[in-house]
């Protein structure tokens, strides 16, 4: 049996769907049986992140709706043996699911794969709670950036309410040199304020667009940062303890790390 | 000097201290659901029972959310103007 990890933060444009397509290419990557579902009814995005888009035949709500059977809907990803993409319905919206029904689709997909992820849409809504229903464990993704932490906080508030387990912390586009002038939160303020265990740091990173814009995820550049620190989250969710990578300029920690990496392999 | 001492130790007027100190206000409201007209109540309604015992400085009257470690509290800074001597003699 699977896990199901929902990735989720409550305000729109913070990383959600980038974060889901790096660690379902990276759990992929690592050997795992791994399911990504796109829950962002009427805006689906995770299917041109992954470089899937031209591929989609059925969708989520065709499955729902006994339309179609999922392992029609399912798309296989290229580059991995076991990566597989269930798409988000465009032409309908959030209403045309239900949690139980999410709840029944996810606990079906937990007995063919080892993880799967869900990646939710921005708000608090049924959108959201359809994401959430058959989830084992939730992430919630923020940038140190008032509007995203107080918009998690919700989100944590919502989550914990439900008695999920406990959630936990992805801070994204961190940067460092603004860390360093005082004009950026650090992990430290974030964790004092939302008060949730930490699952990863992801530093900004060009990197994140150039491979959106092809629709690889960085994960599979040896060279990004960004993608050395979802590596890092992946190990985690494996259960492998990772220390976190101390956040420092460009030149310092991280440039040595690639080096490292270089000669790795 | 004065950057490189800012640098080291923080400096007060850094945009993240606003950051973390407007958040930690309204994540306040947000937490409890009390809007700051909810506040703005609690404190009217506090002011009228404790007028009934002391004369107290209403310019001065605070109340607010205090966070200690992992509690939370509510505190009232209360000014008092003079005891009325009717309370102390009943």
């Amino acid at each position: 049996m699977g896990e199901a990890i929902v990735i989720t933060s409550g305000k729109g444009g913070v990383g959600k769907t980038t974060t889901t397509a790096n660690l379902g290419a990276g759990l992929a990557k690592a050997g795992n049986k791994v399911a990504l579902i796109d829950a962002d009814i009427g805006l689906r995005n995770l299917d041109v992140v992954m470089g899937l888009e031209n591929r989609i035949v059925y969708d989520l709500v065709d499955v729902v709706e006994g339309f179609a059977k999922l392992k029609h809907a399912l798309i296989k990803d290229k580059r991995f043996e076991n990566l597989y993409l269930l798409p988000a319905a465009q032409t309908r919206d959030k209403t045309a699911v239900t949690p139980d029904q999410m709840r029944d689709l996810v606990g079906q997909m937990k007995a063919d794969f080892d993880f799967v992820l869900i990646d939710s849409p921005a708000g608090i809504e049924q959108g959201f709670k359809n994401a959430v229903a058959g989830a084992d464990k939730a992430l919630v993704v923020a940038t140190p950036e008032v509007s995203s932490v107080r918009d998690a906080d919700r989100i944590i508030g919502l989550l914990e309410a439900q008695e999920k387990h406990k959630p936990f912390l992805i801070i994204n586009r961190i940067r460092a040199d603004m860390v360093k002038r005082g004009d950026m939160m650090d992990i430290d303020d974030m964790i004092e304020i939302l008060a949730i265990e930490l699952l990863g740091v992801v530093p900004e990173d060009e990197a994140i667009v150039v491979s959106t814009n092809r629709g690889e995820p960085a994960v599979l550049n040896p060279q990004s940062r960004a993608g050395e620190a979802y590596r890092n989250i992946v190990r985690r969710l494996q259960g492998e303890n990772v220390p976190m990578m101390k956040l420092e300029d460009d030149a310092g920690f991280f440039g040595r790390l690639r080096k490292l990496m270089g000669f790795k392999g | 000097m004065f950057d490189l001492f800012a640098k080291v130790f923080g400096r007060d007027d850094a945009s993240k201290e606003v950051a973390k100190e407007r958040l930690r206000l309204v994540l306040v409201h947000d937490r409890t659901s009390l809007s700051p007209q909810a506040m703005e109540n609690l404190k009217n309604d506090l002011l009228k029972v404790i007028s009934e015992y002391m004369d107290i400085d209403d310019q001065g009257f605070r109340v607010d959310f205090s966070r200690h470690d992992d509690a939370m509290a509510l505190v009232a800074n209360i000014p008092i103007r003079s005891v009325k001597r009717k309370s102390l003699s009943q």
